[in-house]
C-alpha cells in the first residue's frame, strides 16, 4: 500500500503543481493578494507530496519489493544497504524523481523563507517554479514512471550497474542536482521579474543567496563527480572534457558569472538586463545538460536506459522553457531601466570583464560539446573534440580571468585606482615568482607546470591581500588584527577563500606535469620504484564479495624501506550483470597520491596495471572544497539573509560594524 | 481502505490552497519590505565606505540612489482585490485537483497491488508461498550451508518436476558429493545432464552411467544410455550390440519399444535403399527384431527368412489383417523374392476381394513396390 500511496502522492503533486502554476500568477495579474498568497502553502504541500512519493520508492528498495519494475531492474536483495538507498536515484526514473524532489524542495524553501519578499514577486517566482515542476512531473508519470508494478514479481532483481555501486553515488547526484535544480530558482526569479516588470537592487538581494546556494552545490557536485570518475573509472584522470562533464561545466560557468553580476546589481543597481539574461542562460544550460545526458544523445554511465520518447519529451521541455523565457526576455527586457553608472576601471568594470571572459569560456565549451553532435546528426561524420581543442581554447581564455581576479578584488565600486591596486598586489606577484623559482629548481619539468604554479601562488596570496590591508598595518598588534579580522563581513572572507580555492585547484592541475606513470603486468612479489616511493606487490588473490567476485593485488608502499601505506587495487566481477569493474587502489601521501588500477588478468596469472604517482593531485579537489566553503561563508553573512528571513530587519537597523 | 487514504491526501492538498484564501493575507506590507531593504542597503553602503571599497563621496551618491529607488517603489502596493477571483479559483481547484488526480491515478496506478517485501514473500507459509519464492529460500539457505543434503534433495526433485534439468543436475551433483554415489542418484544425475543437453550424452553423463552400472550390473537403464552414447559417437556396431543385448535381457521392459526404435533406425540405415521397411511395422519392431538386427548379415537373413515363412504359413492357414498381408508382401520384396511377393499379393487380393478399400490399398502397395498388377 505504501508504494501506491507514493504513486498517488506523485499524481497529486502534479495536480497541485498545475494549480500552483496558474492561480498565483492569475493573482499577480488581478493584483489579488489572497490568490497570490496561495502559492506558499501549495508549494509546501507539493514538496511534502513529492517527498512522500520519494520515501515510498525508497521504502520499496529497502524491502526489495520486486513487484516494482524499477526495483527489479536496478536492485538486488544481496546489495548492501547503502546501495539499496542510493540505488533509488542510480537509474533514470529514480534520478528524475530526485530531480523533481529537489525542485519542490527549493520551491518550499522559497515559500518558507520569502516572508520578507514582496508578495507578488514570491507568487510569480513560485508559479514559474511550478511550471517547471509540472513539466517534469508529467515527464516522470508518462515516460519514466518508477511506480510501474508487476503482477508476477520475480524473486531476484537485476542489480544496480556495478560502476554505480560506490559511495560516490550517495553523494554526487544529490549534490549536482541541488546545483542544477537550484539554478531553477534563479531562473524563476528572472522570469518572475520579467512578468512583474520590476527588477531592482532588492530583486538582486533576494536572488543572490539562491544563486550562491546553487553555485555552491554545483561546485561540490562537479568536484565530487570528477573525483568519483578519477577513482572509479581507473583511467587515472579527473577531467576528460567528456560531453557529460561539459554539460555540468557550462551551467557552472554561467552560474559563476551570474554570481558576480548579481553582486553588481545588488550593490549598484547596474547590469540588470545582463543579470536576467545570465539567470535564464544558467538554467537553460542545466536543462540542456539534462537533455544531453538523458536523451541518449550521449552514451555514458549517466545515460541509463535510452528511450527516444524521453528524449523528445525533454527536448520539448527544453524548447518550451528556453524559448519561452527568451521570448519573455525579448518582450520585457526593453522596459527595464538601467541603474547606477560606473567608470571602466572599477569593481563593476572588473566584474564585467569577468563576465565577458566567463561567458566566452562557456561559449567555447558549448561549441566544443555540441558541434560534434550537430555535425554527426547532419552529415553523419563522427569527429572527436577532446582535450586538445579545450586546452587550446579554454585554457587561454581562462588565463586572463585568473590574472585579473585578485586585481578586481582590490578595486573600489564606481571608481577604482588601478595603479594602487596593482601596487598592493606586488607581494602576491612576488610570491608567484618565488613559487616558480623554488618548484622549478626542485622538480624542473614542463614549463607549463612551473608557470601554472606561479599563477596559482599569485592567486592564493592575492586573494588575501585585500583582507590583509584591512586588518594589518603599521603599529597594529596581533590582538587588534584578530579583532579586525573577526569584524570583517563574512562575505569578504568568503570571497577571499573562494578565490584562493581557484588558486589551489590550479596548483593541483599544474602539478600533474610532474607526475609519473607506469604501465606494467604485476606479479606476486614484484617490486618497483614509483616517483619517490618503492612499491611491492604482496600477492594476487581472489576474494569474494557480497554480490561480486574480486581479484585483489595488495600492494605495500615504502619510503626508505619503511612501509608507509598499503593499498588494495581490485578488479571485480558482478555475475548478476556479467560486468567487471575496476577498484583503483589510492594512497594519499601528503598532498600527492599513489594510484594503481588493474585491468585484465593474463593467462599466466599476472595482472595488467597502471601505476601513477601524482604529486599535489589532492589540491584539485581541496581547491573546489575551498571554493564551496567560501560560498558557504558568504551565504552565512547576515547581510544576505534579508531575502530569506524576517530576522534581517532587526539586523539591518543596527549600525554597521 | 487505500481510497480513504487517497481521499485524505487529496483533501489536505486542496486545503493547502484554500487556507490562505480564508484568512487575511499574511506577510509584510510592501512598504515595510521596501523600507527594510532600504535600511539594509544604507548599512551596506556604510560598511563598504568603512572598508574603503567606496569613497565617501561615492557612498553619498549611492545613498541618494537608494533613496530614489525607495520612493519609486512605494507606489506599488497591491490592492486587496475583491473576493470574486478567489471564489472562482477555489471552486475550480476543489473540482480539478481530485478529478485530475483520480483520473490520472486510475490510468497509471495499481490500487489493488499490495507491497511485496522479499523477506515476507520468502517467509510466507508454504501454502501461500509461490514455488519461485520457496526455491529462492532454499537456494539462499544452501548458498550459506552448501552441505545440507536434504536441501539439495528437495531442489533436485522440484527442479526435475519443473523440467529444469540443468538446475536439477546441479542439485544432484551436490547430493552425490554429500551422500556418495548410489545407482539411483547417478542415474538421475546422468539423465538430467542428458535432458539439459537436448538428448546428448556427454562425457560426464556417460561416466555417471558407467559408474551406476559398475555398482549394480543388473541395472538396465544405464545400458540404454551407454548404447545411445555409442550411437551418438558414430560407433554403430557397439550401439547395436548394446541395444540388442538390452532387448534380449528385458524384452518386456517399459523402454523396450524405444530400444526397438533405436535398433530399427540403426538397422534401417544398413538395409538396401531400394525399399526400406517401415520402422514401426517391420520385423525389427518385434522383440526378436532387435536380436536379429544385431546378427551377422548371413545369419540375419536366414533368421528373417524363417520369420517370414512363419508369417506366410500363419496367414495361409488362419488368414489375417490387411496390415499383416502388406507386411508379408514387403518382406518378400526386401528379401528380393518378387515371385513370392506377387504370390502373396495374389493371395491377399483373394482374401480381401469384397473389400474395395483393402483392394485399393493392395493396388497402391503393388505400385509402390513395382510388382505390377
Amino acid at each position: 500500500m505504501i508504494t501506491e500511496i507514493g504513486h498517488y502522492a506523485l499524481v497529486l503533486a502534479l495536480a497541485l503543481a498545475i494549480v500552483q502554476s496558474a492561480a498565483p500568477l492569475w493573482g499577480v495579474w488581478r493584483r489579488d493578494a489572497a490568490l497570490m498568497a496561495t502559492a506558499r502553502p501549495v508549494a509546501a504541500a507539493q514538496f511534502l507530496l513529492v517527498a512522500l512519493s520519494f520515501a515510498a520508492l525508497t521504502h520499496a528498495y529497502l524491502i526489495s519489493d520486486f513487484s516494482l519494475l524499477n526495483v527489479v531492474e536496478n536492485s538486488h536483495s544481496a546489495k548492501p544497504l547503502i546501495y539499496k538507498i542510493s540505488g533509488v536515484w542510480g537509474n533514470h526514473e529514480g534520478s528524475m524523481l530526485l530531480w523533481v524532489l529537489i525542485l519542490a524542495l527549493f520551491g518550499a524553501l522559497v515559500a518558507v523563507g520569502s516572508r520578507a519578499m514582496p508578495l507578488d514577486l514570491a507568487a510569480a517566482v513560485l508559479s514559474v517554479q511550478a511550471w517547471i515542476g509540472a513539466a517534469f512531473l508529467t515527464f516522470i508519470l508518462f515516460t519514466s514512471n518508477p511506480f510501474l508494478r508487476l503482477a508476477q514479481p520475480p524473486i531476484e532483481g537485476r542489480d544496480l550497474n556495478p560502476i554505480l555501486q560506490d559511495p560516490g553515488l550517495a553523494i554526487h547526484p544529490p549534490l549536482l542536482y541541488l546545483g542544477y535544480v537550484g539554478l531553477s530558482i534563479t531562473f524563476s526569479f528572472a522570469a518572475a521579474a520579467l512578468i512583474c516588470g520590476r527588477i531592482d537592487a532588492s530583486w538582486a538581494r533576494f536572488v543572490r543567496p539562491w544563486t550562491l546556494l546553487a553555485w555552491l552545490f554545483l561546485t561540490l557536485g562537479i568536484a565530487m563527480g570528477s573525483y568519483w570518475a578519477y577513482y572509479t573509472l581507473g583511467w587515472g584522470g579527473f577531467w576528460f572534457w567528456d560531453p557529460v562533464e561539459n554539460a555540468s561545466l557550462m551551467p557552472w560557468l554561467a552560474a559563476t558569472a551570474l554570481l558576480h553580476t548579481a553582486a553588481v546589481m545588488e550593490k549598484r543597481d547596474a547590469l540588470k538586463i545582463w543579470t536576467i539574461f545570465l539567470a535564464i542562460l544558467a538554467f537553460s544550460l542545466s536543462l540542456l545538460g539534462t537533455f544531453l545526458v538523458r536523451s541518449g544523445v550521449l552514451t555514458s554511465v549517466h545515460a541509463f536506459a535510452n528511450d527516444p520518447a524521453r528524449g523528445v519529451f525533454i527536448l520539448a521541455i527544453l524548447v518550451f522553457f528556453i524559448g519561452g523565457s527568451l521570448a519573455l526576455f525579448a518582450w520585457r527586457a526593453g522596459r527595464l531601466r538601467q541603474g547606477g553608472i560606473f567608470a571602466p576601471v572599477s569593481r563593476e568594470g572588473a566584474l564585467v570583464l569577468n563576465n565577458l571572459l566567463l561567458t566566452t569560456c562557456c561559449a567555447t565549451v558549448f561549441v566544443g560539446t555540441l558541434y560534434p553532435l550537430a555535425l554527426e546528426s547532419v552529415t553523419g561524420e563522427k569527429i572527436s573534440v577532446g582535450a586538445p581543442f579545450f586546452n587550446l581554447t579554454f585554457g587561454p581564455l581562462f588565463a586572463p580571468i585568473l590574472l585579473v581576479m585578485p586585481l578586481g578584488q582590490m578595486l573600489a565600486w564606481k571608481r577604482g585606482d588601478l595603479l594602487g591596486a596593482a601596487e598592493r598586489l606586488t607581494v602576491a606577484v612576488g610570491a608567484g615568482f618565488a613559487a616558480a623559482l623554488v618548484l622549478g629548481a626542485i622538480r624542473g619539468g614542463p614549463v607549463l607546470s612551473v608557470v601554472g604554479v606561479a599563477i596559482a601562488a599569485y592567486l592564493i596570496i592575492g586573494s588575501f591581500v585585500e583582507i590583509y590591508g584591512r586588518i594589518a598595518g603599521r603599529g597594529v598588534t596581533l590582538g587588534i588584527a584578530l579583532a579586525r579580522a573577526l569584524g570583517l563581513p563574512r562575505s569578504a572572507w568568503g570571497t577571499a577563500l573562494a578565490h584562493a580555492g581557484v588558486g589551489v585547484t590550479l596548483f593541483g592541475l599544474a602539478a600533474t606535469g610532474w607526475g609519473v606513470e607506469v604501465v606494467q603486468a604485476l606479479k606476486s612479489g614484484d617490486r618497483m620504484d614509483l616517483g619517490p616511493y618503492q612499491i611491492e606487490v604482496r600477492e594476487i588473490a581472489k576474494r569474494p564479495g557480497p554480490n561480486f567476485e574480486a581479484t585483489v593485488a595488495p600492494i605495500d608502499i615504502r619510503s626508505g624501506g619503511v612501509v608507509i601505506a598499503q593499498i588494495n587495487p581490485a578488479r571485480r566481477f558482478y555475475p548478476a550483470r556479467q560486468m567487471p569493474t575496476t577498484e583503483a587502489g589510492i594512497a594519499t601521501l601528503g598532498l600527492g597520491q599513489v594510484y594503481v588500477s588493474l585491468s585484465e588478468q593474463n593467462p599466466d596469472g599476472s595482472l595488467d596495471a597502471r601505476l601513477y604517482w601524482k604529486p599535489y593531485v589532492a589540491l584539485i579537489w581541496i581547491g573546489a572544497l575551498l571554493m564551496a566553503m567560501g560560498g558557504g561563508l558568504s551565504l552565512s553573512d547576515r547581510r544576505l539573509r534579508i531575502g530569506v528571513a524576517r530576522r534581517a530587519r532587526a539586523t539591518a537597523a543596527q549600525p554597521a560594524e | 481502505m487505500i481510497w480513504v487514504v487517497f481521499a485524505a491526501m487529496t483533501g489536505a492538498a486542496v486545503l493547502a490552497f484554500l487556507w490562505p484564501l480564508a484568512g487575511r493575507p499574511r506577510g509584510d506590507s510592501r512598504l515595510a519590505i521596501e523600507t527594510n531593504l532600504y535600511q539594509a542597503e544604507l548599512a551596506d553602503i556604510e560598511r563598504d565606505v568603512a572598508r574603503g571599497l567606496m569613497t565617501p563621496a561615492d557612498g553619498e551618491a549611492a545613498r541618494t540612489e537608494a533613496a530614489r529607488r525607495l520612493l519609486a517603489s512605494t507606489a506599488l502596493e497591491p490592492s486587496p482585490a475583491g473576493r470574486g477571483g478567489a471564489k472562482a479559483a477555489s471552486v475550480l481547484v476543489i473540482l480539478i485537483v481530485p478529478i485530475l488526480s483520480v483520473a490520472l491515478y486510475a490510468r497509471l496506478g495499481a490500487p489493488d497491488y499490495q507491497d511485496m517485501p522479499l523477506q515476507a514473500r520468502i517467509k510466507a507459509q508454504p501454502a501461500d508461498m509461490d514455488m519461485a519464492a520457496a526455491l529462492a529460500r532454499i537456494e539462499t539457505h544452501l548458498a550459506k550451508e552448501p552441505d545440507d543434503a536434504r536441501g539439495w534433495e528437495i531442489l533436485a526433485q522440484v527442479y526435475t518436476r519443473l523440467e529444469r534439468p540443468d538446475a536439477a543436475a546441479r542439485a544432484l551433483r551436490n547430493l552425490i558429493r554429500l551422500q556418495g554415489a548410489s545407482p539411483d542418484l547417478l542415474m538421475a544425475f546422468g539423465q538430467s545432464l542428458v535432458f539439459a543437453n537436448q538428448g546428448k550424452v556427454d562425457e560426464e553423463a556417460q561416466a555417471a552411467f558407467e559408474k551406476a552400472l559398475a555398482i549394480e550390473p543388473s541395472r538396465l537403464e544405464p545400458r540404454f544410455y551407454l548404447a545411445l552414447a555409442a550411437e551418438q559417437k558414430g560407433d554403430r556396431a557397439r550401439a547395436l550390440e548394446g541395444f540388442a543385448g538390452l532387448l534380449a535381457d528385458a524384452p518386456e521392459a517399459p523402454f523396450a519399444d524405444l530400444v526397438r526404435e533405436r535398433i530399427a533406425r540403426l538397422g534401417g540405415e544398413a538395409s538396401p535403399p531400394a525399399a526400406s521397411p517401415p520402422a514401426s511395422s517391420g520385423p525389427a519392431a518385434s522383440p526378436q527384431g532387435a536380436a536379429i538386427a544385431a546378427m551377422a548379415p548371413a545369419e540375419r537373413d536366414a533368421t528373417i527368412r524363417g520369420m517370414v515363412e512363419g508369417l506366410a504359413a500363419r496367414l495361409a492357414t488362419n488368414g489375417g489383417s490387411l496390415e499383416e498381408w502388406s507386411r508379408l508382401v514387403r518382406a518378400y520384396t526386401v528379401l528380393r523374392e518378387p515371385e513370392k511377393a506377387r504370390a502373396a499379393l495374389g493371395e491377399a487380393r483373394k482374401a480381401f476381394g469384397a473389400d474395395s478399400a483393402a483392394t485399393a490399398g493392395l493396388d497402391a502397395l503393388a505400385g509402390e513396390l513395382g510388382l505390377g498388377g
